[in-house]
């Protein structure tokens, strides 16, 4: 894990004071509500319907067990009691008083951790793969390079006035948990024919109002240009993205309304321009910053154990959640451990205080003290030991973090929706909890295989659900919320935006309709190894919507 | 107009905008800067006199339309319409990085106190704060964080390259 250095110590004290004092000119009314809008958002603070929500920054989705107690200590101290993953890796907190921010940022400095960049039009939070660094298909651990851009973006001069915001993913492995796809830069670690690694450059994906699947721009991008070339990218869109109208500001539109070869052509112009800077990477460099993820000191342990292998015969609840939330580590003898954030009685994504004490004191335990946050808003023990897995199981289960769903239908990626967004149209986490409670088997949910829903409040599509194989999309018609569906989404290596099936449903249909096209998928597959996506692709949307419509 | 820092310091401003030169008009004295596009159809007139010459930018122009005619120049005006438009951040470091303008670059508009330190990275060493900004606090965020990762108009090299 990357240490803070005594200057990046310092830069987070400056700015817990810097932003003390924005503060203090906003309550004691130097600064207007607009104006300090500006400055709250570039650190993560938002106003929300009820309160403000701060935003707290998961670098790649890292934590360290110290730093996972101090957000339960926010969490209790400054807020309800519990806190928020999101989509995005980070956690947020929705009921803050504006006048403890500083002090809840002075709380979280002390453990290297911040709100900065983690909103407003600047480059915010680099995300990445939960399983850097111990999945067997990894070519490249990629968390060195965002620790780099990590470096490079945090207050940049030029990039902090952006048209909109701009969100960086990189990916090393084979199966992309990063969703590379859909960020405004997607990096994936990829070796060209000489067997040298470096990045294909994905740009302009996005959800929102308009989904777009980002275009490779460049098919290989050598490690030492990884920093001029996105800032090179990032100039062409400061200069050039547009500011009239909000909705049409993302890089996507940039690069869709001038086209995908004169905008390769503007950035690798800019970039001829900018390549042999100080900007550069030296392999000393590369090196420098890989020594902080070096692999940890593993045992040397045989892959099986004999406790492991008998309760797997014996007890079918352990077999079941091991063959849904563990996952083969590249370590012999070791094993990756979804902790599920998905149950019918809590949102999504959200943690109680006492729940992260606790993995907090697991991951000490039995995973060398990290914790990480994934994209589908669950947590991962990386390093757990093969005869550990039982114990770990056991406490688990009491804590509420054992249910086996990892990837499968009620793994629901849900936004906060009406119970918290100012923006929402509708109500979302009360959907997800009704789909969970509805097909809350694990008979039916091992049935159905890999499958993912994702919900979203408003267009905004902070759910995610283009990218979902069956997206709920939460809209206000006339009044009334209804619910559009879309099938066939997908944020892996085989990106894909889904369509919309049909006219929407009401709340009380929405889970009916949900489980009318989870019957065609188990009606029309070809076998029960054939996953839903392949499923609707062969099939195409016609007999979804005629079970739905007809 | 606001009240006027340079480097760092509160200063007289001792310019004057100006637009609208005829051909065959009178030329005005003083330090003066135009606009862009008077100054490409003007330049050679404006240059026979012996006072000091600028010109404005808006932010959509290409500061390097100006590559030959720098030397002449002592002054570019970049514009903040608004203080969430950031375009002339980028033009700020092509002229003094890419150009290398040597002269003043000074910031107009919506230029608040928290913009500085940004803008002061960018190569601007000069700034028209917005009227209602407090004078003593603004001359403070230059130095409020102290701290730089990545290279820009003050720094050659990033972070982890610097004094290796
Ligand atoms: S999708 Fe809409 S409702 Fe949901 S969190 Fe985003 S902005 Fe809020």
């Amino acid at each position: 894990m990357y240490q803070y250095s005594e200057q990046d110590h310092q830069l987070l004290l400056e700015r817990v004071e810097q932003f003390r004092g924005q503060v203090e000119r906003r309550l004691n009314g130097q600064l207007s509500e607009e104006e300090f809008k500006h400055q709250r958002l570039r650190n993560g603070v938002y106003l929300q319907l009820h309160a403000y929500m701060l935003r707290v920054a998961i670098p790649y989705g890292l934590l360290s067990s110290e730093q996972m107690r101090t957000l339960a200590h926010v969490a209790r101290k400054y807020d309800k009691g519990y806190g928020h993953f999101s989509t995005r890796q980070n956690i947020q907190y929705n009921w803050p008083k504006l006048k403890d921010v500083p002090d809840i940022l002075d709380d979280l400095a002390k453990v290297e951790m911040h709100a900065i960049q983690t909103s407003g039009n600047c480059i915010r939070n680099t995300t990445s793969d939960p399983l850097a660094g111990v999945s067997r298909d990894e070519l490249e651990d990629p968390r060195p390079y965002c620790e780099l851009i990590r470096q490079w973006s945090t207050f940049h001069p030029e990039f902090n006035f952006l048209p909109r915001k701009f969100k960086i993913a990189v990916s090393g492995a084979t199966h992309d948990r990063a969703a590379v796809a859909i960020h405004d830069i997607g990096l994936r670690l990829i070796a060209n024919e000489d067997g040298e690694t470096g990045f294909e450059v994905h740009v302009g994906g996005g959800l929102g109002r308009t989904p777009m699947i980002g275009k490779v721009i460049r098919s290989f991008l050598s490690k030492e240009h990884m920093l001029t070339y996105l800032e090179a990218i990032l100039r062409v869109y400061n200069k050039l993205g547009r500011r009239d109208n909000i909705y049409k500001a993302r890089i996507k539109i940039l690069v869709h309304e001038t086209g995908e070869e004169e905008f390769r052509k503007l950035v690798e112009d800019e970039w001829e321009k900018i390549k042999e800077s100080g900007l550069g990477l030296r392999d000393q460099d590369i090196d420098w910053i890989k020594g902080f993820f070096k692999d940890p000191d593993y045992e040397d342990l045989p892959d099986s154990d004999a406790d492991y292998e008998n309760l797997l015969l014996s007890n079918p609840e352990f077999a079941r959640w091991a063959d849904k939330n563990i996952e083969l580590h590249k370590q012999s003898g070791y094993r990756i451990v979804y902790l599920s954030l998905k149950t019918a009685h809590q949102p999504p994504g959200d943690v109680t205080a006492d729940q992260m004490d606790a993995i907090a004191d697991l991951a000490d335990r039995y995973s060398l003290g990290q914790i990480r946050t994934t994209h589908r808003q669950n947590l991962v023990l990386s390093d757990v030991k093969v005869q550990d897995l039982p114990a770990l199981w056991e406490e688990l289960k009491l804590l509420e973090l054992a249910t086996p769903n990892y990837n499968h239908v009620t793994d629901i990626i849900s936004c906060p929706g009406l119970d918290y967004c100012a923006l929402a149209t509708a109500r979302s986490i009360p959907i997800s909890q009704a789909i969970t409670e509805r097909f809350d088997s694990y008979d039916f949910i091992n049935d159905l295989g890999d499958l993912s829903i994702n919900i979203s409040g408003c267009i905004n599509a902070c759910g995610h659900h283009h990218v979902a194989n069956i997206g709920i999309l939460g809209v206000n018609k006339k009044g009334i919320e209804v619910y559009q569906m879309t099938l066939g989404g997908s944020a892996r290596e085989d990106a894909s935006i889904g369509k919309i099936i049909g006219p929407a449903f009401t709340a009380d249909e929405i889970v009916g309709a949900v489980g009318d096209v989870l019957s065609v998928y188990l009606d029309k597959r070809e076998d029960p190894e054939e996953p839903f996506l392949t499923t609707y692709r062969r099939i195409g949307e016609a007999p979804f919507k005629e079970k739905l419509y007809g | 107009m606001g009240n006027y820092i340079k480097d760092r310091k509160v200063d007289e401003d001792d310019w004057m905008p100006f637009t609208g030169l005829e051909e065959d008009a009178s030329l005005p004295s003083g330090n003066i800067y135009v606009p862009l596009d008077e100054w490409l159809k003007t330049r050679d007139h404006l240059l026979a006199r012996n006072d000091r010459l600028g010109v404005a930018l808006k932010n959509t122009d290409d500061p390097a339309l100006l590559e030959k005619d720098l030397d002449r120049l002592d002054l570019i005006v970049l514009e903040f319409p608004k203080m969430a438009d950031g375009r002339a951040f980028t033009q700020a470091r092509i002229l003094r990085e890419r150009l290398g303008f040597k002269g003043e670059i000074r910031a107009t508009g919506d230029v608040l106190q928290d913009q500085l330190f940004y803008m002061q990275r960018c190569g601007i060493n000069a700034f028209e704060i917005r009227d209602d900004q407090d004078i003593p606090s603004s001359l403070k965020a230059f130095d409020e964080m102290t701290v730089t990762y990545q290279p820009a108009s003050d720094e050659k090299f990033p972070i982890w390259r610097r004094e290796s």
